[in-house]
């Protein structure tokens, strides 16, 4: 079992400006651990990119799984906060990150274009009113708001997968069923030719958090 | 931020889309933190690498180390003493603060603790 990182640097007043691991991250983490012999043994990914990594836990989790200095790690996130808490969550768990303070992947495409063997995004996917907000959104807000059905976010990213992921690429998303999973996996699909399944699952409350694993179809075997 | 991740950023501002990288270093503080050497990474991460951006980049903080020429990956043969001085520029060598300047439009993008911050104003994306 790879254990949680370790969260004690930390402080109750860092979580006013940083999402706050819950639910959601420890699915995530499970995930991934689920899929540990693979992404060693079969991907043995190069380069890994997370969007959106707020205290840099999932990344720092993949680190443990593969191994400091095995891959380069890459975080960005739109909050300067959580881009520098990233860096230290990496640093107390012996695992290098790279922080980016940007919007999803702004700055790394095209240069980065087929290149990513690990891509990871725990969104901002809860339901909330219309768009129009979206600028006067506290930075704390924006960590969770999504927008109608949640997707707001989650649309603007769908659309770059296909460019940054390599051949090997595998892609791992958290959805709710409210950002209709369905529907994402058909646009995946038809859009990209990227396949898909639901890797895991969990009712948190009332919500039910899953997430997705997308793949090229041209590689046959996941 | 590191040499290998400075080598992946390119200016992104509205219609900035040639000579856009790489970003050009200035007035920066470069640390050196010391890292476990590891010679199948660097061997997997040479080809994605824009080697002529790296020599570059490297010289504007005055490393001379780099050959004009990335010796041939496709051989296995890259030896050791290569590869550590690689890993010295590559994963040691850390920019934690100053600017990038692109050397397309002049945007110029900050370095705070390690950090580039490569969000534009709504007016500039
Ligand atoms: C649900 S939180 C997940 C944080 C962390 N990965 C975790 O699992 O605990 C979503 C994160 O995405 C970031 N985010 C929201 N919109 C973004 C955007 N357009 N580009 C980059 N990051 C964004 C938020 O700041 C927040 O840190
Ligand atoms: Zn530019």
């Amino acid at each position: 079992m790879i254990p949680t990182p370790n969260l004690d640097h930390i402080s109750s007043r860092d979580y006013e400006h940083v999402y706050e691991p819950a639910e959601d991250t420890f699915l995530f983490l499970d995930a991934l651990e689920k899929d540990a012999e693979f992404l060693r043994n079969e991907i043995k990914p190069c380069i890994c990119l997370e969007i959106g990594s707020g205290t840099g836990c999932i990344s720092t989790f993949l680190g443990k799984i593969l191994g400091d200095g095995t891959a380069l790690l890459i975080c960005t996130d739109i909050n300067p906060y959580a881009s520098a808490i990233t860096i230290r969550t990496g640093y107390n768990n012996s695992i290098q990150l790279e922080s980016i303070n940007t919007n999803l992947v702004n700055g790394l495409l095209p240069r980065l274009y087929h290149s990513i063997d690990i891509l990871c995004f725990n969104p901002p996917y809860v339901v909330t009113t219309s768009d129009d907000l979206y600028s006067s959104r506290s930075i704390i807000e924006k960590a969770w708001a999504g927008g109608i059905d949640g997707r707001e976010v989650i649309d603007k990213m769908l659309p770059l997968v296909d460019g940054l992921l390599s051949d090997k690429g595998v892609f791992y998303l958290l959805l709710i069923n409210e950002n209709k999973p369905n529907e994402v996996r058909e646009i995946m699909k038809n859009n990209y030719h990227l396949q898909s399944e639901i890797l895991l699952s969990r009712l948190a409350g009332r919500e039910k958090q899953m997430i997705l694993k997308f793949w090229r179809d041209t590689l046959l075997k996941k | 931020m590191r040499l290998v991740a400075h080598n992946m950023l390119q200016c992104h501002v509205k219609g900035c889309n040639s000579n856009n990288f790489p970003l050009q270093l200035s007035n920066v503080e470069i640390e050196i933190q010391e890292t476990d050497f590891n010679p199948m990474f660097l061997r997997n991460i040479l080809p994605k690498l824009e080697w002529n951006a790296l020599v570059k980049t490297a010289l504007q903080i005055n490393i001379t180390t780099l050959p004009n020429v990335l010796p041939d990956t496709s051989t296995d043969d890259l030896d050791d003493e290569f590869l550590k001085m690689l890993h010295r520029v590559l994963l040691e060598t850390h920019i934690q603060q100053g600017k990038m300047i692109c050397p397309n439009c002049n945007h110029v993008y900050a370095i705070k603790d390690g950090i580039p911050n490569m969000l534009l104003n709504e007016n500039e994306t």
